[in-house]
């Protein structure tokens, strides 16, 4: 019989969808954020949105403070809606094929006028729970995975790097205390 | 920034959003499968995610600054994203760290799952709205609280 070296065994277990789609798309989020930076020096997060937009229609201090940028946090969520709609278009539908990109078998793919589209198994619950708890805890602790994670991270900022520390250990534990309970997808 | 933006500043946020949003579909982490696999040990190519884009953006932040004063769409200076620490970075990130073992999801890739079809994130982008209105009110009240003069009530 022959088995893979160690290290290859090791790699499969660690990552059993490889990695080439996750280093891809990690340079497109980048590539994403810097565009952003260079043409306009803002190191753009996600989670503001959430309060720049509710300043449309409140008008607490909190959501206020927010209106000079809520246009164009607006667009920039468009776009990211957008891109994952090209993403969806394209190489999800096979139109574009690569073998950098592993398409694995989470959730449920269905068909609309041609386009393949995809939809989580995940419980609705679980999702708007877990959402309230995202909008809180993002905007109490300054930032989410692309301010802290992307900008913040890149930025050699320690504030976001214990941000970072933080969300990630408090969520590990979190999911598999949740896995552990029984409770899937 | 100023009130007169260049006519190219919205069109650059669209580029960019989109380059982001597809990142985010290519890497399956608008999937919360995909997040949730990653956090319970099973699939660590996430980090390939995050740690990619932190030094794509890194070498952004680390050059930019030294070879241009200020960005071309705004007049901006570059400055990298330095926030005060304080307590509520801990109390913040771990609250966020629940809702995100949860649920799977956070901001940017949920808005990214949405376009890659997923019309169940929904549940999700309302929850992110609720708790930032919640959160946002809660804290409002107590900053005019602050201020007010004492014995106003």
């Amino acid at each position: 019989m022959v088995t893979d070296p160690v290290p290859l065994q090791l790699a499969a277990e660690l990552f059993p969808s490889g990695i080439s789609r996750y280093a891809v798309g990690g340079l497109l989020v980048g590539l994403g954020a810097v565009v952003i930076y260079v043409g306009t020096g803002i190191p753009a997060g996600a989670s503001t949105f959430l309060e720049s937009t509710l300043s449309y229609v409140s008008g607490q201090s909190r959501f206020q403070q927010y209106v000079s940028s809520r246009d164009w946090r607006v667009v920039f969520t468009l776009g990211i809606i957008l891109g994952g709609l090209a993403f969806a278009a394209t190489v999800q539908s096979g139109v574009i094929t690569t073998s950098l990109y592993e398409a694995g078998t989470t959730g449920e793919l269905y068909e609309v006028g041609g386009v393949t589209f995809w939809s989580t198994a995940v419980q609705p619950w679980r999702l708007f729970l877990g959402g309230i708890l995202v909008g809180i805890g993002t905007r109490i602790g300054k930032g989410c995975t692309s301010g802290h994670g992307v900008c913040g991270v890149g930025s050699a900022s320690k504030t976001s790097l214990v941000g970072v520390v933080t969300f990630l250990t408090v969520a590990t534990g979190t999911a598999q205390i949740v896995a552990a309970m029984g409770v899937s997808p | 920034m100023s009130e007169d933006r260049h006519p190219l500043f919205m069109p650059l946020i669209l580029v960019g959003g989109m380059i982001f949003g597809f990142g985010l579909g290519f890497s399956q982490m608008a999937r919360p499968e995909v997040v949730l696999n990653f956090l319970q040990f099973e699939d660590f190519g996430l980090l390939f995610v995050m740690f990619g884009a932190a030094i794509v953006s890194g070498i952004a932040f680390a050059v930019m600054p030294r070879i241009r004063d200020s960005a071309p769409l705004t007049g901006d200076r570059y400055e990298r994203r330095l926030k005060p620490f304080d307590r509520n970075v801990l109390i913040g990130g771990a609250i966020f760290g629940v809702g995100w073992g949860l649920s799977g999801i956070c901001p940017g890739a949920a808005y990214a799952s949405l376009g890659v079809g997923n019309v169940t994130i929904l549940w999700a982008i309302a929850g992110m709205f609720a708790g930032a209105y919640l959160q946002g009110v809660w804290r409002s009240k107590r900053a005019a609280a602050a201020t007010a003069p004492v014995g106003a009530d």
